[in-house]
């Protein structure tokens, strides 16, 4: 009721051309209606390098379905970083607190920041659940929830809510890490194997396979067949790296549907700044360009594609040209500065990219 | 304007070789070389301030963190705070002392969120911070004239082509004369009046300006985006008037049984003060940036194939300072150091007296010239200006 009454148009023309929560942010940071903020209320250890961190989202928070994800701001040294990570836990509950869990990539600044130097009670700065890799309803009977590597989180997610909401269908949770040290949620799946009869819970360990274990190295066909999957008819969720999904989607083409397949990449910016800028591809995803990367500055090779994106000086001092960048890596052409943040704003006048870079052009 | 992207002889404007586009003017005869400066410094000194330039800039981008993210939350804090209360105190209109002092803090808060947040915020300082409430893009202020112009007329044509005749729309913004090279036409001789008139009105002035409505009618800018511009400002003028004369005045409509039919006549007049509190503010603020005496003008030509030195040259000796305490600068938006300002547009303001002392230290070495005084002596110059260029030039006799 208050919450209506603060995000209505009354209240907006009251406080246009801000809205109602740059002031209630004054009173407290997380009274916010429409931005949704969180706490960090706890940080647990997953592996030696990754982590699972519990977050309390404040009113504006709308829940989120299992298998989406959020974009995940925090703030160090005045500048926010954001990155996507998808939500590990259950659905059920959603809307009091959900966890996200984060493998620390060697470049990556803010999962290496949410590993080792995440404190309780840090506000982070969320959007709303994003993304369509969720489940229909009612849930499909068989499912297979397969994953690689850290991909696991939003099938784990999966895995969780169907425990949770007393799901009785078959499932199977096929899941491929490199050992058991470097798996996510090892006790928690062995515990789901026992006490959810419906669901078979097999790992396979590329690396360090346990001895006896029938099924080893990456992903078969016969893997699947070994777990009674049909992929011409089982429905089929599948996160993890690029070559993984790509391995994935050879079998389901060759000997299965691969409409049956729905697939989430999980990305980590790789970012190589000794490595020749002129690689990968520029997407200007509004206008829906692609071009393979010349090495000029982003306005030159949009101006290139036909585009006519909006410039002044084209020197980097009239913010004229400036578009929000949502990945990829970028260099200052005067600095040489490297960024790489997911979601920030660049003078694209000035920047290179750096491998593959999506704009908001 | 052509643009050229190859360019033989002298280096391009820009540090980089990745983008040989960034070429302010670029003349038809691409050997002749730009005379801005020649008259302090060599070719060789003007490249050496620029690098020198360059260089301060560079430490300053790389010191930027948690302390100017600070500040300018702490600067947005003081604005929320004041502006809230200015609109409680202006509620009390049977309270002469309270209603008085709402007034002020409503003034006090248009005049931050205007100049040391809005319009330092749309020039991009604080997009590194990667706060969408700071994004210069994004950002809308509290301000007739819409930011989408404003960052084009300003943010574009004033802070690249600063001084030059033609490109330069804010010299006299098209109505005044205050530089000998400006023609001289009849409405010239109201100059001083009409100045002092549209200090009251000066945010209407800047949505006008910022229209260029004499460019359409000269076919320099088409009809489209000349009809986006007027749209655009008609509901941005709605948004601000729907707020400040009719949403909050309507607010006091309860108080009328206890204290008055005219009680939200007074919410509405008390708003429409603070309103011009901050009008004639910014008004003198910046007039007091370019227009004094000994500011320096340019043609075209002269601009024709700067390199990256002269144009610093040319924002240092286009711009004027003006002293005194911190409050006052930050009450001007930091624009009272508007050398530094117009050196380095895109630094956060509280850099710039940090950015002075070095700039200062660079003058001497150079020895040129800094255009710096008192708030008083800079107003005096504007006015002395206006009323000097207001009178038919001589030679202009017919």
């Amino acid at each position: 009721m208050i919450r209506r009454a603060l995000t209505s148009s009354a209240i907006a023309a009251l406080t246009s051309p801000r809205t109602v929560d740059h002031y209630l942010e004054q009173l407290h940071p997380m009274l916010t209606v429409d931005l949704v903020r969180a706490r960090v209320v706890g940080v647990y250890r997953e592996t030696s390098d990754s982590s699972t961190v519990l977050l309390r989202p404040n009113r504006a928070w709308r829940g989120f379905t299992a298998g989406q994800h959020v974009q995940f701001g925090i703030e160090v040294d005045g500048v926010r970083r954001i990155r996507c990570f998808s939500v590990s836990s259950s659905a059920a509950n959603a809307r009091r607190s959900f966890t996200v869990s984060v493998k620390a990539h060697p470049d990556g600044y803010v999962s290496q920041f949410l590993h080792r130097r995440l404190s309780l009670g840090t506000l982070v700065h969320l959007s709303q659940a994003e993304g369509e890799f969720v489940l229909p309803q009612p849930v499909p009977d068989p499912l297979l929830l397969l994953s690689g590597g850290s991909g696991s989180t939003p099938v784990m997610s999966m895995l969780r809510t169907l425990r949770d909401t007393g799901h009785r269908g078959r499932v199977v949770f096929l899941h491929y890490a490199r050992s058991r040290d470097e798996e996510m949620f090892a006790d928690e799946l062995d515990q789901i194997a026992i006490t959810m009869p419906n669901a078979r819970v097999h790992r396979i360990y590329t690396r360090s396979p346990v001895p006896g274990s029938p099924l080893s190295g990456r992903i078969t066909v016969d893997h699947l067949a070994y777990l009674d999957v049909d992929p011409t008819n089982t429905l089929t969720y599948v996160c993890g790296p690029a070559g993984f999904i790509a391995a994935v989607s050879r079998i389901y083409a060759t000997h299965g549907d691969i409409a049956m397949l729905h697939t989430e990449y999980f990305k980590v910016p790789a970012v190589d700044p000794a490595a020749a800028d002129m690689t990968g591809t520029v997407t200007f995803a509004d206008s829906e360009v692609t071009v393979d990367n010349s090495g000029a500055t982003i306005l030159v090779q949009a101006e290139a594609a036909g585009l006519a994106p909006r410039f002044g000086c084209r020197m980097g001092i009239c913010n004229t040209c400036a578009v929000r960048k949502h990945h990829g890596a970028v260099r200052h052409v005067v600095s040489g500065e490297v960024s790489a943040a997911t979601n920030e704003t660049i003078r694209i006048c000035t920047h290179t990219p750096i491998g593959d870079v999506n704009l908001a052009l | 304007m052509s643009r050229l992207r190859r360019f033989p002889l002298i280096k391009p404007f820009s540090a980089t070789d990745h983008d040989r586009a960034p070429q302010p003017i670029v003349g038809m005869d691409t050997v002749k070389r730009s005379p801005i400066g020649l008259e302090y410094l060599s070719y060789e000194q003007l490249d050496a301030f620029g690098a020198e330039l360059d260089a301060l800039r560079q430490r300053v981008l790389d010191d930027l963190g948690q302390e100017d993210a600070d500040y300018i939350r702490r600067v947005v804090r003081v604005q929320r705070v004041s502006e809230v209360l200015g609109r409680l105190g202006i509620f009390c209109p049977f309270a002469w002392p309270v209603f008085a002092g709402g007034i002020g803090a409503l003034a006090l808060a248009k005049i931050l969120e205007n100049m040391e947040i809005g319009h330092n915020v749309m020039h991009g300082q604080y997009d590194w911070m990667n706060d969408p409430a700071l994004d210069g893009q994004r950002y809308e202020w509290d301000f007739v004239a819409p930011s989408e112009d404003w960052r084009h007329g300003h943010n574009f044509l004033h802070h690249t082509y600063t001084n030059i005749h033609g490109l330069d729309r804010d010299i006299g913004y098209s109505t005044f004369r205050v530089d000998a090279a400006q023609p001289w036409q009849p409405r010239h001789r109201f100059n001083v009046p009409l100045a002092l008139g549209l200090m009251l009105i000066f945010e209407f002035g800047v949505l006008l300006h910022g229209l260029e409505r004499q460019e359409y009618r000269r076919g320099k800018i088409s009809a489209e985006v000349f009809q986006v511009r007027r749209n655009r400002a008609l509901k941005k003028i709605g948004r601000q008037v729907l707020k400040d004369y009719v949403a909050y005045p309507a607010l006091a409509l309860p108080l009328v049984p206890f204290v008055g039919w005219w009680a939200p006549l007074a919410v509405l007049s008390g708003t429409a003060v603070a309103n011009v509190i901050r009008n004639a503010w910014a008004f003198t603020v910046i007039f007091c940036g370019h227009f004094p005496a000994e500011v320096q003008t340019y043609t075209r030509s002269d601009a024709e194939n700067e390199t990256r030195g002269q144009w610093y040259l040319r924002q240092l000796l286009g711009s004027a300072n003006i002293t005194g305490s911190r409050l006052f600068h930050v009450l001007t938006g930091n624009l009272s150091y508007q050398i530094e300002h117009h050196l380095f547009p895109d630094i956060p303001a509280r850099r710039y007296p940090q950015i002075a002392a070095e700039v200062r230290k660079l003058i001497e070495k150079y020895q040129l010239r800094y255009n710096t005084g008192r708030l008083s002596r800079q107003v005096r110059s504007v006015l002395h200006q206006l009323a000097t260029y207001s009178r038919r030039p001589a030679s202009d006799a017919h």
